[in-house]
């Protein structure tokens, strides 16, 4: 096969009048697979998937949708794609199938399609409203339907689920998991959510200030083969150093600006644990309680960039 | 011409499947206005509203009030007063008002008109700095002097109305002549159809609402709708770009017929207005305006995404016109380097050509050169406005 990846971006780049969005991403989608561009805001992700969509053109560097660019290729392109853009407002008063409906003729599609695609994002019961009495969570179904009418082989999914409360959001990653299993559909999604990505995404890419910070498997960004863990406290008396790491100490605090909470990643649990014990008692420092859970995504991008991806 | 129907199978598909693309996205565009009930109101009973509002005005003739400022003269003046013309027709000849209530007239005089109805004259004795002060205002705008016995008529020879005033004052002062009109032979009122106020009225408001619907409808739906990102995510799909653009002139083309034809219904009932020359130079002519002013909301609105911004650029094409073409009133009247510019304005060249139509009786001949520069205007600015549309 002349080209296995349905994605293709080599080294692109692009920069608005007074910031430079994307520095020299690159990155390679096989058939099939769902990613996450994760990153905090104003990391560049919608830059970058709007380079994908063909919305943005990059000041350099190249982009191949199943092998193809965009010059000259935009109509067939499009039938490939399925887009959901961020934020999107669709006309006030159609309602739910009007709307479709719509965008089904765009592909030729008839209404059994534009049926079936409302049974999906399970918009059955407000078929006939009209957009603009639709809930947030509906509206950005009725967006995902859009999205998926053409039965497009790349779904791009900008922020899909941003704004949305936690059952309205529960409901798109339902959707969502449901194509994913059914399979021959890549996805890119971008998110600030860490959960979306760890319940959605095979692979996970974090981008941040325009660049590429890790990407890989989630197993693999957390180091899950190292059985790392981390410990969450906080504590009933004293106060910990600003900064605590040294040649004695195989782990290093991080400490909230509060000054009485606490991170500690621990490669080796069993042994560092009573070394983190005892360190706190050599300090007269008592817990109030602790907890002991798996490294997430949240803990990698705080050891990346010293933040957290919501900040 | 049998290759004619040897149109291949799939060209022939492509063309059905394009057609079927460009009437769901004019029937969504179409629901999308017809579905907002301020549309109703605001597309159609308005016009209708504002022709009978203003029809009713300008057609019956009512009376005709004109305030008169008499100067009080210093007091060696006073005792000349009797002398004095004005005073002499005042006290002989008005009536004097004994209400005595502050803000009051003190004399009136009323020249009856059967057909054009009455001139009512007001008379205020004031000081004449007062009487200055109500003249900038325009509560008065003839003041009158007495100098020596004679009187001193004191206006803005600018002021047509005041002219009037001192043209009728000085007839009934000067000769005292009956002035009563009754059944005067000399005056015919114009009240066939075609030279009335309400004929000159409706083609321009049919005109201007085919403007302001044209500017408002594309312009602000586009800019809107780019501002949603709608059109963003329409252009994200195979859709053509055009059929966009047709869908919603087409739309707004249909809206703008319905509109015009229910206030030319209502004047036709109402006022018994006529189209005296050729109704489907007519149609064309109203066809080439509405291609104009489609190509200039196309232009105007092909790059922002700022609904404040496209507010401002419309009102800057729309308001000028709404002002200099003649909707309401003559744009003869402007001054006479103007003219040539205010005749080009789309806006008058289309309400001067269906005016021609409606009261003229003319046709293709008296029209077809505005029909031209109209659809030629559109077809530029269309054009124009594609190329540099902006669609993200």
């Amino acid at each position: 096969m002349a080209n296995q990846f349905v994605i293709e971006a080599k080294n692109v780049w692009k920069s608005f009048k007074t910031v430079q969005a994307v520095k020299g991403v690159d990155i390679k989608i096989p058939e099939g697979q769902f990613v996450a561009l994760l990153g905090p805001n104003g990391a560049g992700k919608t830059t970058f998937v709007e380079m994908i969509e063909g919305i943005q053109k990059p000041d350099c560097g190249e982009i191949t949708i199943m092998g193809k660019t965009w010059k000259g290729n935009e109509d067939e392109l499009h039938r490939f794609l399925g887009i959901s853009l961020q934020e999107t407002l669709f006309i006030d008063k159609l309602n739910v199938f009007e709307t479709l409906d719509l965008f089904a003729s765009f592909f030729d599609l008839g209404k059994q399609k534009v049926n079936e695609i409302i049974e999906i994002v399970g918009l059955e019961e407000k078929r006939k409203s009209y957009v603009v009495n639709l809930s947030g969570g509906q509206r950005q179904r009725l967006a995902l339907g859009v999205s998926l009418i053409n039965d497009p082989k790349i779904l791009l999914l900008d922020e899909p689920t941003t704004g949305l409360d936690p059952n309205a959001r529960r409901e798109i990653w339902e959707i969502l998991q449901r194509l994913k299993d059914k399979a021959g559909t890549s996805m890119i999604l971008t998110t600030h959510y860490m959960e979306e990505a760890e319940n959605l995404c095979d692979y996970i890419i974090i981008l941040d200030n325009g660049k590429i910070l890790k990407e890989g498997t989630l197993s693999q960004l957390l180091d899950e083969d190292t059985n790392q863990k981390v410990i969450e406290f906080t504590t009933e008396k004293g106060v910990l150093p600003e900064d605590a790491h040294g040649p004695d100490l195989p782990f290093s605090i991080r400490r909230e600006p509060t000054g009485n909470k606490g991170y500690v990643t621990l490669t080796n649990f069993e042994s560092d644990l009573p070394v983190f014990m005892s360190y706190l008692k050599s300090r007269n420092i008592s817990l109030r309680n602790m907890e002991c859970r798996r490294k997430t995504l949240d803990d990698l991008f705080v050891s990346l960039t010293g933040r957290k991806i919501d900040e | 011409m049998i290759f004619l129907f040897h149109l291949q199978g799939g060209r022939l598909m492509n063309r059905i499947v394009r057609f079927n693309q460009l009437w769901r996205l004019t029937i969504a565009l179409l629901l999308e206005i017809i579905r907002e009930p301020g549309v109703l109101f605001w597309g159609i009973l308005f016009p209708i509203l504002m022709s009978l509002g203003l029809g009713i005005a300008f057609t019956k003739k009512t009376d005709v009030i004109r305030k008169v400022a008499v100067v009080e003269q210093n007091e060696s003046q006073v005792t000349k007063r009797d002398t004095g013309a004005i005073y002499k027709f005042l006290n002989s000849r008005c009536e004097l008002n004994t209400s005595g209530k502050a803000d009051s007239y003190n004399w009136k005089y009323t020249i009856k008109d059967e057909k054009l109805g009455n001139s009512i004259f007001l008379f205020y004795k004031m000081e004449q700095e007062e009487a200055m002060k109500l003249l900038k205002r325009g509560t008065v705008n003839v003041l009158l002097i007495n100098k020596n016995g004679a009187t001193e008529y004191h206006f803005d020879p600018m002021n047509p109305d005041a002219q009037l005033t001192y043209l009728k004052l000085s007839g009934i002062l000067g000769t005292g002549m009956t002035s009563d009109v009754k059944g005067s032979g000399e005056i015919r009122p114009l009240t066939v159809t075609g030279t009335r106020y309400i004929d000159f009225l409706v083609p321009g408001l049919i005109t201007m609402g085919v403007m302001m619907s044209s500017m408002w409808g594309i312009s602000y739906g586009i800019i809107e709708k780019r501002s949603k990102k709608l059109l963003r995510r329409l252009v994200a799909t195979p859709m053509k770009k055009s059929h966009f653009l047709i869908a919603l002139i087409t739309v707004r083309l249909l809206m703008n017929f319905i509109e015009s034809l229910v206030l030319f219904l209502f004047a036709l009932i109402a006022f018994k207005l006529k189209i005296q020359g050729d109704i489907s130079s007519l149609i064309v002519m109203f066809l080439a305006g509405n291609i104009a002013f489609a190509g200039i909301a196309v232009f105007v609105s092909s790059h922002t995404s700022n609904t404040e911004v496209g507010n401002g650029l419309i009102n800057f094409v729309v308001f000028p016109m709404t002002v200099l073409s003649g909707i309401f009133f003559s744009y003869q009247n402007f001054p006479d380097w103007s003219l040539p510019v205010i005749r080009n304005l789309p806006l008058t060249m289309m309400t001067d050509g269906i005016r021609s139509i409606f009261n003229e009786g003319a046709g293709y001949a008296e029209v077809a050169f505005p029909i031209v520069i109209l659809t030629f205007t559109g077809i530029v600015f269309f054009f124009a406005g594609l190329k540099i549309f902006k669609w993200h």
